[in-house]
């Protein structure tokens, strides 16, 4: 590979929270205009490694180079987008106020409001007070407010939890588009059946990252056509590398 | 730190004021009904309701800025909102003029209305000008307001940031010199009364407020007030922290 043509390069990254480590020595790399799932349960460490990525999180060692910078670099604010897993708007404002004044900080206008608005599908409901909104409503508002500007690189932290089907499946083909035009996203999942939309898959347990591969390669290394068991068969089989049991500590 | 993301910041704040017109009508509302309720206490002793009530014009914005503050600051620490701005170009000092703006304004509205009724109705006396006492009560909301900040990084819930207001604020009030001049006080609540930020504002009211002609000690008054907030703010900026745990 071209040397910077990585979008994000992650190596031997440790991190501790709460006097537990989280993230065991973890590397991997995404590259520029791909759509990168990161896929594992809840509390492997998904989350961490996203903030991580976008440079609120501590780290005790290793590297994140971000668009070929350090991660957390100032200039890299106007260059990666990030939305949380718990929607990070002000509920006491209205959508649109919410909008304009994200919009405002990354220098966006009317336009990009308005477009953002409606790929989320909240389009006409500006005048709605957010906290007055379901919460997924408000994980719409919160990712709208993350594609006002077409960051380089969007990082996004479970963004299609609990969304009606047809919706999320409009959200998934608006990442590809955003993919297709050039942008990198590293987007977080719990629901497998999300993984075959993606360029390519991180899957993660307990800290460690299991493999990265094309859905297609995940496929044909394990013999499972299903993604979900093909994960399952992945993590069984680092187990048996790893010799008996060691999840409890 | 760019002026657009400063006066969208304050926007943004006076925005969720907006939305909240209970909360806007409690501010406005109860500093001149607690002026009104000391003047039917104080009724008869007119000395005693101009040596307490005139300074306390100036006061109120900062109690009541602290409080928000604080509340304010705290949700955007545990909603997240605070880390996504952490990851966006705005610098800490955007979020903190931006509130800073949007506060000063809601109390130079709070310190006319107060003092408009203090001095136009209730009968209080500024003897240099009822506005000299509305510009520093708009200083000293700054003031609470940056203590506010800072104190915020100290509570993890609202039941504790609610707290900080007998914690920090009445051991000030108590010992400013509103209720007891400070000379008749013993020894070391003196000395720890030339400790505290509303000494200075109470004091600087003290002087705009009564008939001997203002000095240095108003002025050096006035500047311990811009020094405590400056050092709030300096002290809150620390604790807005890009990268935490």
């Amino acid at each position: 590979m071209v040397a910077g043509a990585a979008a994000l390069t992650v190596g031997e990254l440790r991190v501790r929270r709460g006097g537990r480590e989280v993230l065991h020595g973890l590397s991997l790399e995404v590259a520029r205009g791909s759509l990168t799932g990161l896929l594992g349960p809840s509390g492997c460490g998904k989350s961490t490694l996203m903030r991580a990525i976008v440079g609120v999180q501590i780290v005790d060692s290793g590297t994140v180079t971000v668009l070929g910078r350090p991660a957390g670099s100032r200039e890299l604010r106007s260059r990666v987008g990030y939305v949380t897993q718990a929607p990070s708007v002000y509920g006491d404002i209205t959508v649109g106020e919410n909008l304009h004044y994200f919009a405002a900080l990354v220098g966006a206008g009317g336009e990009q409001i308005s477009r953002a608005t409606a790929t989320v599908g909240l389009g006409g409901r500006e005048h709605e007070l957010v906290g007055s909104l379901s919460g997924g409503e408000r994980s719409r508002v919160s990712l709208a407010t993350a594609l006002l500007n077409r960051p380089e690189l969007l990082v996004l932290d479970e963004p299609t939890v609990g969304l009606d089907p047809l919706l999320r499946s409009e959200l998934w083909a608006a990442f590809r588009e955003l993919a297709r035009q050039g942008t990198t996203l590293l987007i977080s999942s719990h629901v497998m059946d999300e993984a075959g939309e993606c360029d390519r898959l991180l899957l993660m347990r307990d800290g460690e990252l299991l493999s990265q591969s094309t859905p297609e390669e995940l496929r044909g290394s394990t013999g499972e056509r299903d993604l979900s068991r093909a994960f399952l068969s992945v993590i069984r089989s680092a187990r048996s590398a790893d010799g008996p049991d060691t999840d409890a500590t | 730190m760019s002026s657009r993301a400063t006066f969208a910041t304050a926007r943004r704040v006076l925005w969720q004021i907006r939305h909240d017109p209970r909360t806007v009508v409690l501010l406005l509302v109860v500093p001149t009904g607690l002026l009104v309720l000391l003047y039917f206490i104080f009724e008869g002793r007119p000395g005693t309701f101009q040596r307490i009530g005139a300074p306390l014009c100036g006061l109120f914005p900062f109690i009541v800025m602290f409080m928000v503050t604080s509340i304010a600051m705290l949700r955007e620490r545990t909603t997240g909102t605070l880390e996504r701005l952490m990851t966006l170009p705005l610098g800490k000092a955007d979020i903190l003029l931006g509130y800073g703006i949007a506060f000063g304004l809601l109390a130079a509205v709070q310190a006319t209305i107060v003092c408009t009724v203090g001095f136009a109705v209730l009968g209080l006396h500024a003897a240099h000008g009822a506005w000299l006492v509305g510009l520093l009560a708009i200083g000293n909301a700054l003031l609470g307001m940056a203590l506010g900040l800072f104190a915020s990084a100290f509570a993890r819930t609202e039941f504790q940031a609610v707290q900080f207001m007998p914690a920090l604020i009445f051991p000030q009030l108590l010992l400013c010199g509103l209720f007891v001049p400070r000379d008749q006080m013993a020894g070391w609540l003196h000395a720890i009364s030339w400790l505290m930020p509303l000494t200075y504002a109470y004091e600087a009211l003290a002087h705009a407020t009564a008939p001997a002609p203002l000095g240095a000690a108003t002025a050096a008054e006035v500047l311990a007030i811009a020094g405590f907030t400056l050092a709030a703010l300096g002290l809150g900026a620390l604790t807005l922290r890009r990268r935490t745990a």
